[in-house]
């Protein structure tokens, strides 16, 4: 009889066909694909190989997509334009499950997978994407991968990988007013650190991960990687379930039972080991928002831009100078003193309607003085804000309303932050250069990002919000 | 993929924590075809002012490093995206090694299929093997995966951790696709259990069907 086991552990186990070399060869539940992974089918393709199981994999354009209309000749770059075009041509090809971008089911893969039914609990799920770890909100097990991996799951259906080892960070207690699930991340990866969860699966636990939404867990478990750990989950629960019944993709009849039934044994047993135990006081916490290049520099929007002298160790201390030149910020600069120059709304991270809700909620008490634009995470989800209202609310209030990809989060479909220009961004990356080379991005939550559009400075949502 | 197996080259301190692979691959670039080379894309918007621009500050724009075939670098190397073309523009830019803390996990995943080898070592050998080579601008380091050992400019040897099979893959160039479908019955088996087990991931209709 095998002791208690965490979730990770039972999908693991359930997913393992063999060991060599202390290597772990898994089976792969569910691929996700977009036109990025143009470069996988290409490599496919060189070898002659064939795609083993087309039922499992599932794919609708996203990076390159334009975000003006739903034509492709709108898509300006001629190479992102044929990777968009590629990716028909291979749905086609292979016969895997197309979500186009004329189709209504469009929209950020990660958003998508979750909202037809694609992602559940117990899978093993990849995309050749890292914020694949999106899908851990609903209780798989899913991360991301590079090209040749891709080119590996679409030719063998598996995937090689070592034991990860596990961490549980655990947040307690009630989410202050105006502190979202976003600041809840951002607060554990400025605690962590980038790199803090290396070579870690993260399961978040506690009672304020089981009050949020399945929409709020996966912006906690979207940015796993920024605290670079290799996945996010939570454990599923009635909420999960409730999320998955009906959707198009979701078991059904006597097929729901039988998987219900299985999802209920998943989460970790009482008594499961962690490698590494992380806890949060979520009644401290407060908005938060980047300063710097890496998402590890969060702070609470109350908070001041760092001084390099007190920086931990010389190398730290050269970085941080790097980038407060990079940012073009002062030490000791009250954060709410940062004047932005745009603000974008959408992304994996922060596109789905509970965000829209969130952001529309402030954007309705004024107007936006700097140009913004709110990019749903799928055409879904625009028309569900459109069937709310939600739309006219942005427009009133001076935002742009487009149509859903991944726009402004890496820029790659022509949605732009100019060289030097300051963005408030409901993103996931702050890198240097993220969002058009030279662009200067700060991380902060839906809410955060529209309060920050009507003032023409970083905001604390909290004296927007009140009356 | 090109074997692995020792390399006697120049190499270049890159003093930074959490390069990502969003500095090493700039989103723009990342729709080339493979075969038409990745090694101007090698850090572009850190390397150059313009298109064909230096910035003469940059590392691997200083004369004494710009044959570096390693890089020793700091914590957190290769964080962020999960694009393989980071790894495709090291390879092609020529950098076959990189030293450093800790790494990216998706980026180590992704090295070894572009034949990259990253040693990982503590923070005061990495550090030690940067001051080393600011002072002796051009210095070389030796790197012998066989014997997990790389030989510092002043001559120490540092011993380092791999896995086994990872070392294999890299010393043989071992193509992986190959080696998994080696166990084509394994998986096959496998499979059929899988189905049997969780039905209703199978019962979605046809393809394009909603
Ligand atoms: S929205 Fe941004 S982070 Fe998410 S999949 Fe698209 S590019 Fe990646």
């Amino acid at each position: 009889m095998a002791g208690p086991r965490t979730l990770l552990e039972k999908i693991w186990d359930d997913h393992l066909i063999l060991e060599e070399d202390g290597q772990c060869l898994l089976l792969v539940g569910r691929h996700l694909a977009h036109d990025g992974s143009y470069h996988a089918f290409a490599a496919l393709e060189e070898r002659g190989l064939a795609l083993r199981r087309p039922e499992q994999t599932f794919a609708t354009p996203d990076h390159g997509v334009p975000t003006i209309s739903r034509r492709v000749e709108d898509i300006a770059d001629p190479a992102q334009r044929r990777v968009v075009e590629a990716l028909p041509r291979n749905a086609a090809k292979h016969g895997f499950t197309l979500f186009g971008l004329d189709d209504p089911r469009q929209g950020i893969v990660h958003v998508v997978g979750p909202e037809q039914g694609v992602t559940q609990p117990g899978l093993i799920l990849v995309c050749g994407d890292s914020h694949t770890s999106t899908h851990g909100a609903l209780g798989a097990l899913a991360f991301g991968i590079g090209a040749s991996e891709v080119a590996h799951v679409l030719a063998t259906q598996t995937l090689w990988r070592r034991r990860p080892k596990t961490m549980r960070v655990t947040v307690e207690g009630e989410r202050p007013a105006g502190v979202a699930a976003k600041d809840v991340i951002l607060a554990v990866i400025a605690r962590i650190g980038a790199n803090g969860g290396a070579g870690h699966v993260i399961e978040y636990a506690g009672s304020t991960i089981r009050a949020m939404s399945v929409e709020e867990r996966m912006t906690v478990c979207n940015m796993s990687i920024e605290a670079g750990a290799r996945a996010g989950m939570v454990a599923p629960d009635e909420k999960t379930y409730e999320y998955l019944k009906g959707r198009p993709f979701a078991p059904a009849g006597a097929d729901w039972d039988a998987a219900l039934a299985y999802w209920r044994t998943l989460p970790s047993d009482p008594g499961a080991r962690f490698d590494a135990e992380v806890a949060l006081d979520a009644a401290r916490l407060e908005p938060m928002v980047t300063w710097g290049n890496s998402p590890e520099d969060a702070l609470p929007v109350t908070g001041r831009v760092p001084d390099p002298a007190d920086a931990p160790s010389a190398a730290q201390r050269a970085a941080w100078r790097e980038t407060l030149e990079y940012m073009g910020l002062r030490p000791g600069q009250r954060l709410t003193d940062i004047a932005v120059d745009q603000v974008f709304i959408g992304s994996c991270t922060n596109g789905r309607i509970e965000d829209l809700r969130a952001a529309a909620a402030i954007a309705r008490r004024g107007r936006a003085v700097v140009p913004a634009i709110v990019s749903p995470g799928s055409t879904l989800v625009k028309r569900q804000a459109e069937a709310e209202g939600l739309d006219r609310i942005f427009r009133e209030a001076g935002f742009e309303w487009r149509e859903s990809g991944c726009s402004m989060c890496i820029g790659m479909n022509g949605d732009l932050v100019a060289p030097g220009r300051r963005c408030a961004s409901t993103s996931n990356r702050n890198f240097r250069g993220r969002q058009g080379r030279g662009s200067r991005t700060h991380l902060m939550s839906p809410a955060m990002a529209a309060a920050a559009a009507l003032t023409g400075r970083i905001t604390d949502v909290r004296e927007l919000a009140g009356g | 993929m090109e074997p692995f197996t020792t390399l006697t080259a120049v190499a270049a301190p890159l003093d930074v924590p959490n390069v990502d692979t969003d500095q090493i691959a700039p989103a723009r670039f990342l729709r080339r075809p493979r075969r038409e080379g990745y090694a101007d894309v090698l850090f572009h918007d850190l390397r150059y002012a313009a298109p064909g621009v230096e910035r003469p500050e940059f590392v691997l724009n200083r004369p004494p490093y710009r044959d570096a075939r390693i890089l020793v670098a700091d914590r957190n190397f290769g964080g962020g995206s999960s694009r393989e073309q980071a790894v495709w523009a090291l390879v092609d830019g020529g950098i076959r090694c990189v030293i450093a803390i800790s790494f990216g996990d998706i980026f180590w995943e992704n090295s070894v299929k572009g034949g990259l080898l990253l040693v990982r070592l503590d923070e005061p050998e990495v550090a030690a093997l940067r001051r080393q080579l600011h002072a002796r601008p051009g210095a070389r380091i030796t790197v012998d995966l066989e014997r997990q050992s790389i030989t510092a400019p002043d001559g120490r040897a540092l011993a380092f951790e791999i896995e086994p099979a990872r070392k294999r893959r890299l010393l043989l160039g071992l193509d992986e696709i190959g080696l998994t479908l080696r166990h084509e019955d394994a998986i096959a088996a496998f499979e059929r259990g899988y189905r049997t087990r969780r039905p209703w991931l199978f019962r979605h209709g046809a393809p394009g069907a909603g």
